[in-house]
């Protein structure tokens, strides 16, 4: 009997010690919040919720690099009203719901505001939490169209935001440099129809390209992982267009110029943000490149003063040459910084409000205005391959 | 043999318990003195409970080695969201065609391929997974790749709680009815099971096709506790999450799944702090306890009502 006792005891004593636990958890986070207010007023914490793991992990990587370069660099010059900035960098793994858990932990660490995640999926996971918490949301990379706005209600959402222009855009711009910059009269569009992002780039292109005057004579698709192209090339061939659009990833684009290129196509070939990769050039080969465009919104080799600062200091701190996700990371905290200053306060409110009517902020990857759909009004730049080099060819207002 | 009136005692004393455990967690999220973030890693552990009892019932109890589970999870989180937020029909008629999307789907796979055995079965339902994910990418009415977002959060303490009970009840019957015994000889000996006259694929296509749907549920839980849904979200990758859970937790033992389940993702959450180095020290930790604990955490033991009733009265 006293060793059933002791027994029963012992098992009450263990539960008692597991929900002291649980008890201890839930406390231990409330406690600096409310005992050390001074802690949290002398620094302002910024969430950054990036993919250092999984699938988008070069992406969450280079922003981050990016951002914490910007951070560093407030930093360096004071902070802001007064304080500094302090970065909180979380791992969400390529994965919406980590995203959303992050988030919400970043929130319980009393961030000001998140900038991150990059892929539009993930910050689609992180977007509950940040509306519920009332907590801004600064996407650097996510092009999605319902990411600001809901689809269903076509509702902006109040706390989100973003600093790259979004997919449609893309091919707006491409087909005003075609028409404008490159006298196109006739053009051709071959795209990837397994992504939705080239089917909205083509989709775009072809509307700003007809209204500019132009005519559409064929309209050709191909998907992923596809290698030859060679038959729609020839039926091209034979149309003489003179411009054609290939809107996709760089995979599928080296091996389609170098086939164009060998079959005699000399027209110019324009693309997308996709194309950028190394791999474009060695695949499709320099002199294949020649004669081709693609649009994005940072070129390392722009000659602006602000880019060229951005390129030197990042080559400093990170010994290799930015890419556009390291400008739009620096750009995401850049633009933070300055809501913080003209919100006046670091509190998510005002710097949701700030956010909204920044105007004008000159960034890296170029100078924007926040629309009412929250995003930024900002100029592309159109790139041009020589000899397998970037040269940056043009920036167009939109 | 015990007497009805105390194994009637037995089960009150269950069910209050269990009653006791659910007014615990509402009490603690409606006061909220659990943080959001502790109950977003709540939720976490009992969708990933339910997805590692399942996944045992296949590869720790009937000893098939199934590589698919992120697939049938997949279809019941776009079942359930095709009902809710397509159609906007009730949270129940979602799970509902969930739990029965995911068993059909099971049941159309396991059929052909239970024939299968080992490497060749591990391949096969490899295969399916990737099948199913792929062709939900192509289908632009549930959003093509890139999903469907602003997904209605249906799921309260109150579903995820009762899945997990049901889950765990359902599972733990069946491995202990009759057609748990004759689903453990077939892991145990498939000649000698099929010797004695039980019919080993279609053992094999039960175990499979209930495991399939509970990971139907966990799909529906989870597509409307994380507001988004896509195909990325279940690729292999997932299915072999699910498998580490099984296998950490002892191969053909349910609670080991339970605590497998929770230990992970509490792992997960805790190494959250330490982002660079994460995924590392998450691998070197599964590496260390597979090391000193190659059966598993808990083997094939269970800790059931035996253990707790010898640890509370004594000997019974």
């Amino acid at each position: 009997m006293k060793r059933k006792i002791s027994k029963k005891l012992a098992i009450i004593m263990a539960m008692v010690f597991m929900f002291s636990i649980i008890a201890g958890c839930g406390g231990d986070t409330k406690t600096p919040e409310k005992t050390d207010p001074k802690a949290a007023t002398d620094k302002i914490k910024v969430g950054l919720n990036v993919e250092l793991s999984g699938g988008a992990a070069t992406y969450g990587t280079d922003a981050r690099d990016g951002a914490l370069l910007a951070i560093e660099q407030i930093n360096a010059a004071g902070g802001i009203l007064g304080k500094q900035l302090e970065p909180v960098v979380r791992d969400n793994k390529s994965a919406a719901d980590e995203a959303m858990t992050i988030s919400s932990a970043l929130v319980g660490e009393k961030i000001v505001a998140q900038i991150g995640p990059l892929t539009s999926g993930d910050v689609a996971g992180s977007t509950p939490i940040m509306m519920e918490k009332k907590i801004p949301l600064i996407a650097p990379a996510a092009t999605a169209v319902n990411v600001t706005v809901d689809e269903k209600t076509q509702k902006v959402r109040d706390y989100i935001f973003r600093v790259c222009f979004i997919d449609p855009f893309q091919g707006t711009l491409m087909a005003q440099f075609a028409a404008n910059d490159m006298q196109a009269k006739t053009a051709v569009i071959y795209k990837d129809t397994s992504t939705d992002y080239a089917k909205g780039l083509a989709e775009y292109f072809k509307k700003t390209f007809e209204e500019k005057g132009g005519k559409i004579v064929a309209e050709e698709g191909f998907v992923k992982d596809d290698r030859d192209f060679k038959a729609v090339l020839t039926k091209i061939k034979n149309l003489k267009p003179d411009f054609i659009y290939v809107p996709g990833y760089y995979q599928e684009v080296a091996p389609l110029i170098k086939q164009a290129r060998d079959l005699g196509i000399t027209a110019t070939i324009g693309g997308c943000d996709g194309w950028v990769s190394d791999d474009l050039v060695k695949v499709a080969g320099a002199a294949n490149l020649n004669n081709t465009f693609f649009t994005t919104d940072f070129s390392a080799e722009d000659k602006d003063e602000k880019v060229v600062k951005f390129v030197n200091d990042f080559k400093a701190k990170y010994n290799k040459s930015p890419n556009s996700f390291n400008a739009l990371g620096f750009d995401a905290a850049q633009m933070l910084a300055q809501a913080i200053k003209d919100a006046g306060e670091a509190q998510p409110e005002k710097i949701k409000d700030a956010l909204a009517k920044i105007k004008d902020f000159v960034g890296v990857t170029g100078k924007m205005s926040i629309d009412a759909s929250h995003n930024p009004i900002k100029a592309g730049v159109i790139v041009e391959y020589k000899d397998g080099k970037h040269v940056m060819k043009t920036r167009i207002q939109p | 043999m015990q007497g009805s009136g105390k194994i009637g005692g037995r089960l009150i004393a269950e069910v209050a318990a269990v009653a006791a455990l659910f007014m615990l967690g509402q009490f603690l999220i409606s006061t909220g003195m659990l943080e959001q973030y502790y109950q977003i890693i709540l939720t976490s552990m009992c969708i990933n409970i339910i997805l590692a009892v399942s996944l045992s019932l296949i590869n720790g109890f009937t000893g098939q080695l199934s590589l698919g589970h992120a697939g049938f999870m997949a279809v019941g989180a776009y079942a359930s969201v095709v009902m809710t937020n397509r159609l906007d029909l009730p949270f129940i008629i979602g799970i509902l065609a969930a739990c029965l999307g995911a068993a059909l789907a099971g049941f159309i796979i396991g059929v052909p391929t239970l024939r299968l055995k080992g490497d060749y079965l591990a391949i096969a339902t490899l295969g399916f997974g990737e099948i199913i994910r792929v062709v939900l990418q192509n289908i632009d009415y549930v959003g093509g790749p890139s999903g469907i977002m602003g997904i209605e959060k249906y799921t309260t303490w109150a579903w995820l709680f009762a899945s997990t009970i049901l889950t765990l009840v359902v599972i733990v019957n069946l491995i202990n009815s009759s057609y748990g015994r004759a689903i453990i000889s077939v892991r145990e000996d498939e000649v000698a099971a099929e010797l004695m006259g039980i019919n080993t694929t279609r053992y094999k296509v039960i175990a499979f096709v209930v495991g399939a749907m509970f990971a139907g549920l966990a799909g529906a839980l989870y597509a409307h506790y994380f507001y988004i849904i896509k195909p990325e979200s279940f690729t292999f990758m997932k299915s072999f999450d699910i498998l580490v859970m099984v296998v950490l937790g002892g191969l053909g033992s349910t609670t080991g799944a339970v605590i497998a389940a929770i230990f992970v993702t509490a792992l997960t959450a805790f190494l959250q702090s330490f982002p660079a180095i994460r995924m590392i020290l998450y691998a070197l930790i599964l590496i260390i306890v597979m090391i000193y604990r190659p059966q598993g955490l808990m083997g094939n033991k269970e800790i059931g009502r035996k253990t707790l009733a010898r640890l509370w009265g004594g000997k019974r």
